[in-house]
């Protein structure tokens, strides 16, 4: 590795990130191919995957080294000592090659091997299968039709090859529309409710200006609303706030005018842009990175990051969709710009809202493969795979997810799922571990040649489900159960266990869900205990019977046959320790020295072991 | 005084009762001398039963002859009547104003009440001094039970035993009593079996500015020092605060006669200040048209968790000083009767396993809330809706459950009760058919005679079918010490006090139930296990010795 020159240094200290009395641990840190390590002196490992760095910072030298902050793409932050200022220096330097790649196969997913022969890797890519999701929702039926247009794509680049669209769409009116939306990205089908018979389609802005018209673009939209049986008025959502929809048609793109569509209800929902929000969240990791934060900054932060008006804004749009289809049963047309994120966010939460399906493991896979993946939400960009634009980096996805963690909050018995699913998943986006994520495209994934040379994450994670699964889930309900979520603005709260996941001194001590979900596992267990019991005991009280009855027939006939007595084996079986194993209680382990924390006062330091284990077992999924 | 004079219209008929999460109900509204009863007559509906004393504050409207009275509840709740005429409606609005601001402790419900459930153990004894002191005295022969304060004489608002050191007799403690403010002398909180170390309390000492010193006093406080040892004086006040005090003839002890003592200063706040943090926080959550941004900066400029923030790092940090430093703590505030006893509570909380169980937080209100002389007659006689600002009004209680709630959510098996057991708590320190929370010290219940007139809290809450809405399914116990993070990302609203009323919790509770069966299921699991191997175990034996010739 050309970028390596220090591969181990001694004597570093990592410091405790919130501790105000400057507690740390002494230990070695290792930069493989791949990771940066560091093994403290209890044995404890701390891994860092290259990808996941999003920043490296080498501050002011200080008396006891060279100090050094990584700043993670999961929001875990370290703060390193090297004692040396060039190990600091080596070291920083390699970290800022090995997290910026030039190029897509330098990423981890091109060399990372989990061991399997090639077919089992291409049954975990047809693991999700979009043909059969759009058969499942009910298409293609007699409204709407597979189109061939974009099978090379010719109309879309960034569109995938498959697309559904009124049957009474021609390809000329296809063809047509195509040139009069952003990117070449037409009105095509997200979500069919075959209940409601309603659609949500997507696509992206006008090319309005401030007058043009396209008629193939009018008949487009006509033909998504009469492919509506019930209502022939249809939503069309701007996702922008208005402001930023007028400015865009300065540059002659814009927004559909009521007066040119007939049967279009126009809504702005006003969700700001990409820019906007990356820098809502540096500021709302700023805020709560500070050392002692008081409840004042931390809630002002909080305001002042618009964070959460952000997410309020994108589940507000979501549950206009939903109200749409399910109270007006009307169709509902949403772009934004270039219609891959704002979109994206607002289509598939409005999905899930509606279609319980979205709210399992599997459907959750296939709802961010169609509305997400497929239709070219850039991953790549959006996550900095490589070393690009840092204005294109945003974190729109992890959006979607803390949408989806607030419904998970507001409704705990909907989704087959847990929190640990989606922190999975948010972790996945970023480590470029498997194939998924790379590219910002369905066309530029098939010329790198994914589904060969990397590996997809969701047989992983289906693997694993036992993790992810939620304890309290009632699968019972009907599949089109809608969830009504409440907006008031005090539902939405700091996701601390996204934003703070490796801080843990920040989280309670003792996790209910992991005590039900172990003990979930454990009635599974125990069912198939008294099952075993069951039958074992009945084998054991006909053997009694049959006994008495051969040995009379022994006794009678043959006195002395030792083939019978024979007796079956069984074989102790051993439980499952009920709790001793399952409830680890926690209270203050000498380990988690909160204590330290609660004043100035104490000051001296203290041995600290701050537990980042946590990060092991996430990046060698 | 009669109650029917204040009662002007005991019945009116067609009334509208609109209340949070209930479709509006026509039917008979009643007034007695402690109830407002909504009753539509019908079997399917719930009638409405509300103690006047839980209502915090009333308003009326107008819309011709109909009138509407709004009434603000203790609890946060709020409900409307809509009641035809305008004459009935005054009469009852201005009767709920009477029957709800009875100036009289006797008036008051407890002393009418009469229990419909057979008493099984009496509340009023089952938390006796003496029994408490038990549980110290085997480990430690350094203490003792004093009855100097038999007849209330020494100090008003301590109850007639305390535990002091052995080393000083009555004399000196009644000579210290005048060197504390209210006469609260320093005495013992908390013993930790651990180490031996304790937590005292006490009113602030009466320095004044020329600096008055009390030579009993330092002599009682360096009791409890072991030789060589020093001691922490957590004064709840910030220095600046405490040296104020000074000019009104308080004060905080010197350095220079208590060399062995180390102060430390934080500021934990009081009365109306307080008050105002909950009117401000319960009218954030109440308004449902906030934006985002306007929520969060309401949420912020109520205080309220910075409060809780404040109080348990001081909670913390006498905790510490106990268990992680081996040395003994006296806290004190101003009167030592607020502040003081939130910290003294809480750091039981998080040392004490047993003042987690049921019993045992029972037991630490009792003795640290009740006897130890919290006016709850005072505090909680308003709350978030009051318009009359009175200084001694304050939700110092309140906050104290949110902390518990906060450590609680931290170590959720930790715990013997759930937060129904601390929302009950909040309701019946403000409203109540009980006598435990009436009057504002020990020597005002024992004029009141409530043990003899009034029903105890604890007979009702103890009875088995009562205590299973409290019990916490997942509590196992755990014997370390509980340090919770006192990181703002770390410290939630309590939704369930503050958000109660405000949206509907149908989702959260069925999940809770569901949460309840897996457990419930769990036991029944293993109970047929155990049961089935014992059976196969018996068949096996019987097998064996078939078997054997």
């Amino acid at each position: 590795m050309e970028h390596i020159r220090t591969t181990k240094v001694e004597q570093v200290k990592l410091l405790d990130r919130f501790s105000t009395s400057n507690k740390s641990l002494t230990g070695t840190l290792y930069l493989t191919a791949t990771h940066l390590l560091f093994i403290d002196s209890h044995q404890k490992e701390t891994w860092i995957l290259h990808h996941h760095i999003a920043s490296v910072e080498k501050l002011a030298l200080t008396t006891s080294g060279c100090p050094l902050v990584i700043q993670c793409k999961n929001f875990r932050i370290v703060h390193f000592i090297v004692p040396r200022e060039r190990d600091c220096h080596d070291i920083y330097n390699s970290l800022l090659q090995l997290s910026k790649q030039a190029k897509y196969e330098d990423l981890y997913a091109f060399s990372y091997n989990p061991k399997q022969n090639d077919s089992e890797r291409l049954q975990g890519w047809q693991l999700i299968d979009l043909a059969e999701e759009y058969k499942r929702m009910g298409v293609p039926n007699s409204h709407w039709e597979l189109s061939d247009a974009n099978r090379e794509y010719k109309i879309c680049e960034t569109y995938p090859r498959e697309l559904y669209v009124p049957w009474t769409a021609s390809k000329p009116i296809i063809v047509g529309s195509s040139k009069f939306r952003s990117k070449g990205r037409f009105p095509v089908l997200s979500y069919y409710h075959q209940d409601k018979k309603a659609a949500i389609c997507r696509c992206s802005q006008p090319l309005s200006g401030f007058s043009a018209r396209c008629v193939e673009d009018e008949h487009l939209l006509q033909a998504i609303s009469k492919a509506n049986p019930v209502n022939r008025y249809m939503y069309v959502v701007d996702t922008r706030p208005k402001l930023n929809a007028m400015a865009n048609r300065a540059a002659g793109k814009g927004y559909e005018n009521e007066d040119n569509y007939s049967s279009i209800r126009f809504q702005f929902v006003g969700i700001e842009n990409i820019h906007v929000m990356r820098s809502s969240l540096q500021k709302l990791l700023e805020v709560n990175g500070t050392k002692g934060l008081s409840v004042n900054d931390f809630y002002s932060g909080l305001e002042s990051s618009g964070w959460l008006r952000h997410i309020k804004a994108v589940m507000d749009a979501a549950i206009f969709l939903a109200k749409a289809i399910m109270v007006e049963n009307a169709s509902v047309l949403v772009h934004c710009s270039d219609g891959w994120d704002r979109t994206s966010q607002v289509c598939s939460l409005g999905s899930l809202l509606l279609d319980s399906y979205y709210r399992t493991i599997k459907g959750f896979m296939v709802l961010i493969d169609k509305d997400w993946i497929s239709f070219g939400h850039k991953f790549s960009e959006r996550c900095g795979h490589l070393d690009g634009d840092p204005k294109e980096v945003s974190p729109v996805f992890t959006q979607f997810l803390e949408c989806v963690w607030h419904l998970t909050e507001q409704f705990p018995q909907a989704f087959e799922f847990n929190e640990a699913f989606l922190l999975q998943i948010h972790e996945h986006i970023h480590s470029c571990q498997f194939g998924n994520f790379l590219g910002n495209c369905q066309k530029e994934r098939e010329e790198l040649k994914l589904k060969e040379k990397t590996y997809s994450l969701w047989p992983f994670l289906l693997e694993d489900q036992k993790k992810y699964l939620n304890p309290l889930y009632s699968s019972k309900s009907h599949r089109f159960i809608v969830l009504e979520p409440n907006t008031v603005s005090f539902n939405f709260k700091f996701w601390r266990n996204m934003y703070h996941q490796f801080d843990r001194t920040l989280h309670p001590r003792q996790s209910v869900f992991n005590i039900i979900m172990n003990m979930n596992e454990q009635n599974k267990q125990l069912e198939k205990d008294i099952k075993d019991l069951e039958s074992k005991i009945k084998q054991r009280k006909n053997k009694q019977t049959d006994d008495i009855l051969t040995k009379e027939l022994l006794h009678s006939v043959h006195p002395e046959s030792p083939t019978l007595k024979t007796s079956l084996c069984f074989k102790e079986q051993t439980l499952l320790p009920v709790n001793d194993s399952l409830r680890t209680i926690e209270g203050s382990s000498p380990a988690d020295n909160r204590y330290s924390d609660y004043a100035e006062e104490f000051s001296k330091s203290e041995p600290a072991v701050v537990s980042l284990e946590y990060g092991v077992a996430r990046m060698t999924c | 005084m009669e109650f029917a004079e204040l009662i002007k219209t005991p019945r009116v008929d067609n009334v509208v009762l609109h209340r949070p999460f209930y479709p509006a109900v026509e039917g008979t509204l009643c007034l007695t001398g402690h109830h407002l009863i909504l009753s539509s007559r019908q079997d399917n509906t719930e009638e409405l039963w509300l103690l006047h004393s839980n209502i915090d504050a009333i308003d009326k409207r107008f819309v011709g002859s109909l009138g509407t009275i709004i009434i603000k509840c203790k609890d946060f709740r709020i409900i409307q009547l809509d009641i035809p005429g305008m004459e009935e409606c005054l009469n009852i609005a201005s009767s709920i104003e009477a029957l709800s601001t009875l100036d009289s402790i006797t008036l008051m419900y407890p002393f009418f009440y009469r229990p419909m459930f057979e008493v099984i153990e009496d509340g009023w004894h089952s938390f006796l001094p003496e029994q408490e002191f038990e549980l110290y005295s085997s480990a430690s022969g350094e203490w003792r039970l004093s009855y100097v304060n038999k007849e209330f004489a020494v100090c008003p608002s301590y109850p007639p035993t305390v535990i002091v050191p052995k080393s000083i007799d009555d004399e000196a403690l009644r000579k210290v009593a005048t060197f504390r403010h209210g006469g609260r002398f320093p005495v013992l909180s908390y013993y930790h079996q651990k180490n031996g170390m304790v937590i005292m309390r006490s009113g602030q000492p009466l320095t004044g500015t020329n600096g008055r010193r009390c030579k009993e006093d330092e002599k009682l406080i360096n009791a409890t020092l072991r030789v060589g040892k020093r001691g922490y004086i957590i004064d709840t006040r910030s220095l600046n605060v405490a040296q104020q005090a000074r000019a009104k003839g308080g004060g905080f002890e010197q350095e220079a006669h208590y060399p062995q003592w180390r102060r430390i200063h934080k500021s934990i706040e009081r009365y109306h200040i307080l008050q105002e943090s909950l009117i401000k926080l319960v009218e954030a959550c109440n308004d449902q048209t906030h934006n985002m941004d306007r929520w969060l900066s309401k949420l912020e400029a109520s205080n309220w968790l910075t409060h809780i923030k404040e109080i348990l790092t001081t909670a913390c940090l006498a905790a510490q000083c106990i268990d992680r430093e081996g040395a003994s703590v006296l806290i004190h505030g101003t009167e030592g009767t607020d502040s003081t006893l939130q910290v003294t509570s809480l750091a039981q909380i998080i040392l004490e396993p047993r003042s987690r169980t049921i019993r045992g937080f029972e037991a630490l209100i009792e003795r640290e809330w009740l006897q130890a002389g919290h006016p709850f007659q005072q505090r909680c006689a308003q709350s978030a809706y009051c318009n009359t600002k009175q200084k001694w009004e304050a939700p110092v209680f309140l906050l104290f459950l949110d902390c518990v709630w906060q450590i609680l959510r931290q170590f959720p098996c930790s715990f013997e009760f759930n937060e129904n057991f601390l929302i009950m708590l909040f309701e019946h320190a403000y409203a109540s058919q009980f006598g435990t929370f009436l009057g504002n010290s020990e020597s005002e219940r024992c004029k009141l005679k409530l043990q003899q007139k009034t029903m105890s809290l604890w007979s009702w809450v103890n009875q088995p079918s009562e205590l299973s809405k409290y019990t916490n399914p997942l509590f196992e116990a755990n014997n370390l010490v509980i340090w919770p993070s006192v990181a703002p990302q770390s410290l939630p609203l309590w939704e369930g006090i503050f958000l109660r009323w405000n949206r509907s919790s149908k989702y959260l509770d069925e999940a809770y139930e569901e949460m309840v069966n897996i457990i419930e299921y769990n036991k029944e699991l293993q109970a047929k296990v155990n049961i089935l191997r014992r059976q196969l175990a018996e068949l096996e034996t019987e097998d064996g010795m078939q078997e054997s010739p």
